[in-house]
């Protein structure tokens, strides 16, 4: 200290820097700075995720271009999904040829659509080869069960048994509304036919796999004799009979739609007719208002919300993955809380206070630090190989060797989520316990209530806050942890809930899916990440927004409850 | 009444103790669960017992194989007769006289490991070759396996001359054979024989020559043919090797000699000698006891040597046959006295050491899937065991130093463990896996700590109470954001912008503190009027549009500061002028994303242990004439200390188990570089990408449970260190 008022003497310029120095203003500033970042980290990433997944929902307008490159033109229309400045070098190096003075170029990605046509569902373009901007009124998007977006011109409408409008001959307005009309027609008609195939169809093909199963079983066990086969056989034949009525409806049904098209200009003149079968809406973004696209916007975003994936999960809705989330997470709950809740009151109320609690409630605290896939590694080792594969062996003999419980599932994947968070329910719990008055037992007690009664009547309801805390903090773990459901129950794609209308109705065994695993999925295992990315941005907010509705739903619980026994604290 | 409250009561007890004490001890079941299946990786091999008869064979077989299921067993024997047999009773299935025109038969040789081909050398010089077959059907659901024997290369007429052959080798690949001789004499010949298959007819046509072999000195006791069919090793008797490529000829039409040597250090005679699974790697004992393993390995000078790769210990046993495994890198070393020892080449481990079987002098082999030694002995004596040896391909060196792999130039540490076919080598070598995650674990904390900890000194000691009680649920609400959506910015936003922007983030972090710091100068000679507008503890507020502001120019800046600096593109330029390779989906990306998830973490931990220090410890300092920042230093943070520490090692523990985020924000390539521009390869995150896929109970299933298990231990240790420090945190807080 005393060096530095000496140096001070000798430098006269800057004082006042270095009494600024010296005060510690500069690593306050410092320490300001890093709160500073860490809030604009996390702002900044809820914006991110925000902005992009909620954009994905808007009707973009449909830019038409020509494109011309080295004296050969070509005409092109598509979404523009961004822009971005490139070197020029790095163009040169691949080859393009570019006129303007750079260093840098815009590029445009372009989503063109019309994969089955181009190829490719995006381009890259650059910039400075684009000719007039234009945004014609008269394209029509085409949303698609298969081959992504079509972008082109309408010209014609065929109905099956019935002339066709076009364009040519009555007008575009007319032709817009029988393609409307047609795509509402067909919308029912597949929709009624989704009803047969998945519901009507799945109870029987459960039904028959059931009867199988029972026909095997009985064969196991020596006793499938003559009157039982025939039973089997007359029970299997009614089902079949069934099967073949849905059948004729479903040929039927199809026939109806299947001759029904339209035709389209394509940017590059082409005139296609395709199936309206396969289409899911159209629209003319171009020629909408605001509150029209608004109107898209969210029948968009309810689809979303309500849908089931097509086109390999990058595009339609998600509902199975966040119905496979919550299903999970309630029924890990279910498991979580009471044995959570029972090991909190063993170590706080029933064991014995000496050096081997403390060290079980250390272990208990560090198992929350343990990796999640370890857990998942346990799940799948112990779970569902061991104790899965002996419970195949003693109840469902007669499905081996196709694994029943031997394989991951949901009960598997809600039991290891349970496992996991089941320290952070024993650490919470016991924590309320511990600051629970010793006044109000003793008091308890004194009354003559035994120890029981104590703890059922005082002990545990001035509990229920910080039981509720645990829970919020494990039902906010379980539902963005990804990693041991990998290996312990979620697929990409599931055929089918988890929970419908076929007894037992709960399908513990089945696999399910997951909003965190399809973001992974979408993300990296998808053949189109490109298309596939708005969807994962939208899943992204998707499963935040949940999470945090949890947690907000349990807070204001645990709230709730607090305000009830508060009196009883002071 | 009081009675059924009573057993009410203890029967609450005893419910809440059953059930917690359970709970307890279903947690416990997760170490003993992981190390139950870990533990059969480190287990020793044992054998027992299976049968011993007297067989209708009644003289040992030239050569002995044993078929798939461990039923038959297969002999050629000297009169010419190939026959299989039952095992457990030695009843002859089958008789068959291999080539008859040729005569009875003076040597044979099985073609690698598995040796379903084998060549066979006449009374009458000539040379013939077959195959045993097994055909398994279900006849009434009862096994039924139907040996048959094929004959190959019908239409070829290799002949040695007069002189018997004493000793065969041959090789076989899809463009034909090579097939090494030693007559009576001492003579040693080689032949090889061409195979083209027309493209359009699918007929064969052969061609065969014989290779010119230069005078070797010594006496030929034993040679070898690797399976490229491109070196012929030959030992002779008093321990040297001459290696001899089949592909080059001297000037006067000779095989060109690759490399001559002494086999063993220790002097001493070959004793046996075989090829190991895959026909790379030579084995050769001595009379003395020594047994090493060679291969193949490329010198400098684009020539090849043989190379010593690695000794195995024998205790001194004089190891006379030699057996190797049908489906891994094994083998089995059966001494002159009847001792047994089994060996595996990778994990150069030493399985089982027995002594004094009843192994007699006669043919020995080894079941396809090693679960068995057959013997039979000179009078036709048939003597089985049982092997139980699942997992000899781990050992604790092999997983952590480097090992010499087949057709390495050098020992490497290496994670490779899908393999194409039984040939292949695995190589578990956690030491890839284990740098991958340190290395993300320490960008990660570079990142995170700084910005945690001053944060949480910030937060707790200079903030205002009410931004103080908005910023620190706020930061922890970050602890709740899944890791997959970190991830998955990381890789798909987060990875192409630092590739896109590279001088922009490297200025970013270069400006910040530098920005900041200036700000808070300016901000200092402002007139007091402007600045008592701002109420203190309110500056990470008034820094947020400043930090804000830096980034935004730092990005606007970034293609002015490429092309003054880095030719227009730095990516390109580190890799060009420093040589550094850039990954997209590098460490910086993870070191980011990761610590987005380990501030919060840091952060709430820290926070705490800053905030309660006691207030009257700084009230002194502050009332002693310290400024506040003096007081931080001096007082607060050596008091908080423990739990800053504790706060980082749990998240560490954190960075070091994190899965999804490694998973999607690296290219997952095993690599051991610490440059921050290239990917890495977690032990968790190897786990997520490999379990799913590994046969349950194999080698390579328990190798990952035995990763989860070195990450369980990790962490819990680095918990457990950081808990009890806590605690004496909390006793000291206590005392003052």
């Amino acid at each position: 200290m005393k060096m530095i008022n000496e140096q001070d003497l000798h430098s006269e310029r800057a004082p006042r820097v270095k009494a600024w120095v010296r005060s510690g203003e500069p690593l306050i500033w410092l320490n300001a700075a890093a709160v500073s970042v860490s809030v604009i980290a996390v702002v900044g990433l809820l914006l991110l995720l925000a902005v992009r997944g909620l954009s994905h929902f808007w009707p973009a307008d449909v830019l038409a271009v020509t494109v011309s490159y080295q004296d050969q033109s070509r005409e092109l229309l598509g979404e523009v999904v961004e822009e971005v400045e490139v070197a020029g070098v790095q163009l040169r190096e691949a080859g393009i040829e570019v006129q303007g003075p750079g260093p840098y170029f815009r590029r445009t990605l372009l989503k063109q659509g019309n994969r089955d046509f181009l190829g490719t569902d995006f381009t890259w373009l650059i910039n400075e080869q684009f000719g007039e901007r234009r945004l014609p009124p008269d394209v029509v998007v085409v949303e698609r069960l298969e081959w992504g977006n079509f972008y082109g011109y309408l010209r014609g409408v065929s109905r099956f048994n019935a002339p066709p409008v076009t364009v040519a001959a009555d007008g575009p307005e007319a032709t817009w509304q029988a393609l409307q009309t047609l795509i509402t027609d067909t919308v029912a008609v597949r929709e009624e036919i989704r009803r047969i195939e998945q519901v009507d169809i799945g109870a029987i093909n459960y039904e028959l796999e059931r009867l199988r199963l029972r026909e095997r079983r009985l064969e196991l066990e020596g006793a499938l004799d003559a009157t039982a086969a025939a039973d089997l056989a007359g029970m299997r034949a009614e089902q079949e009979a069934r099967f073949r009525v849905l059948q004729e409806e479903l040929y039927v049904l199809y026939d109806s739609i299947k001759d029904h098209s339209y035709s389209a200009e394509l940017a590059d003149g082409r005139v296609v007719t395709l199936p309206i079968a396969k289409v899911v809406r159209a629209y003319q973004p171009n020629d909408m208002g605001v509150f029209a696209k608004l109107g898209m916007y969210f029948e968009r975003l309810w689809e979303f919300l309500t849908a089931e994936p097509r086109e390999a999960n990058t595009e339609g809705g998600i509902f199975p993955a966040m119905f496979g989330t919550v299903l999970m997470v309630i029924l890990m709950s279910i498991i979580v809380t009471p044995f959570g809740v029972v090991a909190a009151v063993y170590l706080r109320e029933y064991a014995s206070q000496g050096f081997v609690t403390r060290t079980i409630r250390v272990a208990v605290n560090n198992l929350a630090g343990v990796p999640s896939i370890v857990y998942g590694v346990f799940g799948l080792g112990f779970f569902v190989y061991f104790v899965g594969g002996e419970l195949d062996q003693i109840f469902f003999p007669a499905a081996l060797p196709r694994p029943t419980f031997g394989t991951p599932g949901l009960m598997w994947a809600s039991l290891t989520l349970a496992l996991l968070t089941l320290p952070v329910v024993i650490v919470a719990t016991e924590e309320g316990l511990a600051r629970i008055p010793k006044s109000l037992r003793e008091g308890s007690l004194a009354l003559g209530a035994t120890r029981a009664e104590t703890l059922w009547r005082v002990v545990l309801p001035m509990a229920s806050p910080a039981m509720m805390t645990g829970l919020i903090l494990a039902v906010a773990r379980a539902a963005g942890e990804v990693a041991p459901l990998m290996l312990v129950g979620v697929v990409k794609l599931a055929p089918t809930l988890p929970l419908d209308g076929n007894y037992p109705y709960l399908h513990l065994d089945q696999k399910f899916m997951h909003l965190g695993f399809h973001i992974y999925d979408v993300g990296f295992q998808s053949p189109n990440v490109e298309a596939a990315r708005p969807l994962v941005y939208a899943t992204a907010l998707l499963l935040v927004l949940i999470i945090a509705l949890l947690n907000l739903a349990a807070v204001s619980l645990r709230n709730r409850l607090r305000e009830r026994y508060k009196s009883l604290e002071h | 009444m009081p009675r059924w409250r009573h057993f009410k009561d203890r029967a609450a007890t005893v419910a809440v103790t059953t059930g917690g004490a359970g709970v307890l001890i279903a947690i416990l079941l997760i170490f003993f669960y992981l190390l139950y299946e870990v533990l059969p990786l480190f287990g020793n091999a044992r054998m027992e017992p299976r049968a011993a008869v007297e067989s209708p064979l009644a003289e040992a077989p030239l050569m002995l194989a044993v078929e798939e299921q461990t039923e038959l067993g297969f002999g050629v024997f000297a009169d010419g007769s190939a026959r299989v047999f039952v095992l457990d009773s030695g009843e002859l299935v089958l008789t068959e006289t291999l080539a008859p025109e040729l005569g009875g038969i003076t040597a044979v040789a099985a073609e690698g490991a598995e040796g379903r081909l084998f060549a066979v050398a006449h009374d009458s010089g000539g040379i013939s070759l077959h195959s045993h077959e097994y055909r398994l059907s279900y006849p009434g659901g009862e096994r039924l396996i139907t040996p048959r024997l094929e004959r190959h290369y019908a239409g070829l007429a290799l002949n040695t001359g007069a002189e018997p052959v004493v000793k065969l080798a041959v090789g076989d690949t899809d463009e034909g054979l090579v097939v090494a001789a030693l007559t009576r004499s001492g003579e040693l010949q080689a032949h090889r024989v061409v195979r083209e298959e027309n493209f359009i007819t699918g007929a064969v046509s052969l061609s065969q020559e014989q290779l010119k072999i230069p005078a070797l000195g010594g006496v030929t006791a034993a040679f070898h043919i690797d399976e490229d069919l491109r070196w012929l090793f030959r030992l002779d008797a008093s321990g040297g090797y001459t290696v001899l490529n089949l592909r080059q000829r001297d000037s006067s039409g000779y095989l060109q000699v690759a490399g001559q040597g002494a086999l063993f250090n220790g002097g001493g005679r070959l004793s046996a000698s075989a090829m190991l699974l895959g026909g790379i790697s030579l084995l050769a004992a001595s009379d003395r006891g020594e047994l090493v393993q060679f291969f193949m390995v490329r010198d400098g000078e684009g020539g090849n040597q043989l190379q010593r790769i690695r000794q195995f210990g024998t205790d001194g046993v004089v190891i006379t046959r030699l057996v190797p495994e049908q489906r891994r890198k094994g083998f089995l070393a059966l001494g002159r006295d009847g001792e047994l020892q089994i060996y595996h080449s990778t994990a150069h481990r030493r399985l089982l050491s027995q002594e004094a079987l009843p192994l007699g002098e006669g043919a020995a082999a080894i079941s396809p899937r090693a679960d068995a030694l057959v013997v039979v002995d000179a009078n036709g004596g048939l003597r089985s065991w049982h092997i139980h040896n699942e997992h000899p391909d781990i050992s604790w060196s092999a997983l952590w130093s480097k090992v010499w792999y087949e057709s390495y130039d050098e020992p490497a540490h290496v994670w490779q463990s899908s393999s194409a076919d039984n040939d292949f080598e695995p190589k578990y070598s956690f030491a890839p896996l284990a740098f991958g995650t340190l290395k993300a674990a320490f960008y990660t904390m570079m990142i995170a700590a700084p910005l945690a900890i001053c944060g949480a000194i910030y937060t707790a000691y200079f903030m205002a109470a009410p931004l103080r009680r908005k910023i620190k649920p706020m930061i922890e609400l970050m602890e709740a954001l899944p890791t997959v959506i970190l991830g998955f910015l990381a890789g798909l936003w987060l990875a192409p912008l630092i590739e896109d922007k590279l001088t922009a983030v490297v200025t970013l972090m270069l400006a910040l503190p530098v920005g900041v710091l200036m700000f808070a100068f300016l901000w200092s000679r402002l007139p007091i009027a402007v600045r008592s507008l701002v109420p203190e503890g309110w500056h990470a507020a008034v820094l947020v549009p400043v930090v804000i502001a830096i980034g935004y120019l730092s990005f606007a800046a970034n293609d002015t500061f490429e092309l003054l600096f880095f030719d227009g593109d730095m990516r390109r330029w580190i890799t060009a002028e420093l040589g550094i390779s850039f990954d997209q989906r590098n460490s910086l990306v993870v070191g980011i994303a990761m610590g987005m998830a380990v501030i919060p973490t840091i952060f709430s931990i820290a926070e705490d242990a800053i905030f309660s220090v006691p207030k009257h410890l700084s009230y002194g300092s502050l009332a002693l004439g310290a400024t506040p920042w003096q007081t931080l230093v001096g007082v607060v943070i050596p008091t908080a200390s423990p739990g800053i520490f504790s706060g980082l090692m749990i998240g560490l523990g954190r960075a070091v188990g994190e899965t999804m985020i490694v998973l999607m924000a690296t290219g997952n390539t095993p690599i051991m570089d610490v440059n921050i521009f290239e990917g890495l390869r977690s032990l968790s995150a190897n786990i997520a990408v490999e379990v799913p896929e590994a046969e349950v109970d194999s080698t390579h299933y328990r190798v990952l449970f035995l990763a989860a298990f070195v990450l369980f231990m990790f962490t819990f240790v680095v918990n457990t260190i950081a808990e009890l420090v806590r605690q004496r945190l909390r006793i000291k807080y206590g005392s003052l």
